[in-house]
């Protein structure tokens, strides 16, 4: 089972799902639940997800899979997108920043 | 006879020299080629995905109407995107695009629109400022090695100068595609507006599905496109990339076969011209030794 957010919400895709063209948040966190395996967990930032002939194909700009993350990294950049946040609340590139921190910690299965 | 020896040896080290650099080069192609070819592998699947879903999109809501897909009604601009090289030793590489790039000129300017070039690549910036020619856009120092970035900023400029009211009406794009090793062709392509392909369906071809969408088309195809575009960008980024290294490697090839044949034969001239020189000192020494000979049996 494929589990993604997109902009309407979270989906979940079972085998045998219609077909769906999604369009994926800024910041997302998709898992990916497998048998008798550990879930694929991996941060998404933008994208799409296409669900075809039981085919789940998930296109993104910017991916990392949760084993790969830099867990120190992400937490300072979260940290500084924060502090440039407080000192300027219109500052949209540092909101972006601190979503895209966050998808990462949780996809390393960190708590933020 | 001594000085033409001399001048035959210094022609020989020079084009000694000349040929280790054109090997090297050729060697440096050879091994850049793969790499170039690895990345394209690695493009590949995203390409494919992609297109997939633009292709799902647009033949399942024939309905959305997008700046992107909607040719204009009076076109006034063309932009057209050339593709090619940062450096030189590559053949005819970048004069092949050029050419092409000239006859789509000619073919937009007939057809009543003025072409606003956009170029990638210090050979085809400098061919344009030569010239004089007014460029919409220029990009160079990524041509051996585009990132996506890369693609995505030109992406950027030439939509942006698309929705631009004022701007260019339709997009071209001429790069090189790459075949193989041995053929690389110059292709011209249109990127936007968006051509439907009549394409037959052969048996391998299955329907697109019936797509739902998340959360609507024409927000999924708001977002899609430019991706799209950025990914066709991107591919012929690369294909120019490999395409580049291949025409290299056969211009150095053929650099240094060449080389390798001029040697042999100013060798043949040395050895020739230093026999002649021994014969002839032989052939003094002889006469002199005669002379010698004849005085002194002339005294007794």
């Amino acid at each position: 089972m494929v589990i993604a957010k997109t902009v309407d919400g979270e989906i979940g895709i079972m085998p045998q799902h219609a077909p769906v063209l999604g369009v994926l948040v800024e910041g997302g966190v998709l898992k990916v639940k497998r048998e008798g395996q550990d879930d694929l967990v991996a941060a998404v930032h933008g994208g799409f997800i296409s669900v075809a002939d039981d085919e789940v194909s998930v296109l993104a700009e910017v991916a990392e899979l949760g084993s790969e993350v830099d867990v120190a990294a992400a937490r300072d950049a979260l940290d500084r997108a924060q502090a440039s946040i407080e000192a300027n609340q219109e500052d949209a590139d540092a909101a972006i920043e601190a979503k895209r921190a966050r998808a990462r910690l949780r996809a390393a299965g960190e708590e933020v | 006879m001594g000085a033409q020896l001399r001048l035959l040896r210094r022609r020989i080290s020079s084009v000694k020299s000349t040929a280790k650099i054109t090997r090297a080069q050729e060697l440096i192609a050879s091994s850049r080629i793969v790499k170039a070819q690895m990345r394209m592998q690695a493009a590949l699947p995203y390409e494919r995905e992609i297109t997939r879903a633009v292709t799902g999109v647009v033949s399942n809501a024939a309905s959305v109407d997008h700046p992107l897909t909607v040719a204009k009604e009076n076109p006034a601009k063309a932009g057209v995107l050339i593709v090619t090289s940062d450096s030189g030793f590559c053949g005819g590489f970048n004069a092949n695009v050029l050419r092409e790039a000239e006859a789509l000129r000619g073919l937009l300017e007939g057809r009543g629109l003025s072409v606003v070039p956009f170029v990638t690549g210090r050979k085809g910036v400098t061919w344009h400022s030569f010239r004089q020619r007014e460029m919409g856009g220029q990009w160079v120092g990524f041509s051996r090695n585009p990132a996506y970035a890369d693609a995505k900023e030109i992406a950027n400029t030439l939509i942006d100068s698309f929705k631009d009211d004022n701007g260019i009406d339709e997009i071209h794009i001429v790069s090189t595609e790459f075949v193989s090793m041995l053929t690389q062709n110059v292709v011209v392509r249109r990127i936007l507006p968006l051509e439907v392909e009549e394409t037959e369906a052969t048996e391998s071809t299955t329907i697109p599905p019936y797509f739902e969408f998340e959360p609507t088309a024409g927000d999924v195809l708001e977002t899609l496109l430019p991706r799209y575009v950025e990914s066709r960008i991107f591919t012929a980024l690369l294909q120019s990339a490999a395409s580049e290294e291949a025409a290299r490697r056969r211009a150095m090839k053929s650099a240094t076969d060449n080389a390798n044949e001029l040697m042999r034969m100013l060798t043949q001239q040395m050895n020739q011209a230093r026999q002649a020189e021994i014969t002839q000192e032989i052939s003094e020494i002889v006469g002199g030794a005669n002379a010698l000979a004849d005085a002194a049996a002339g005294k007794e």
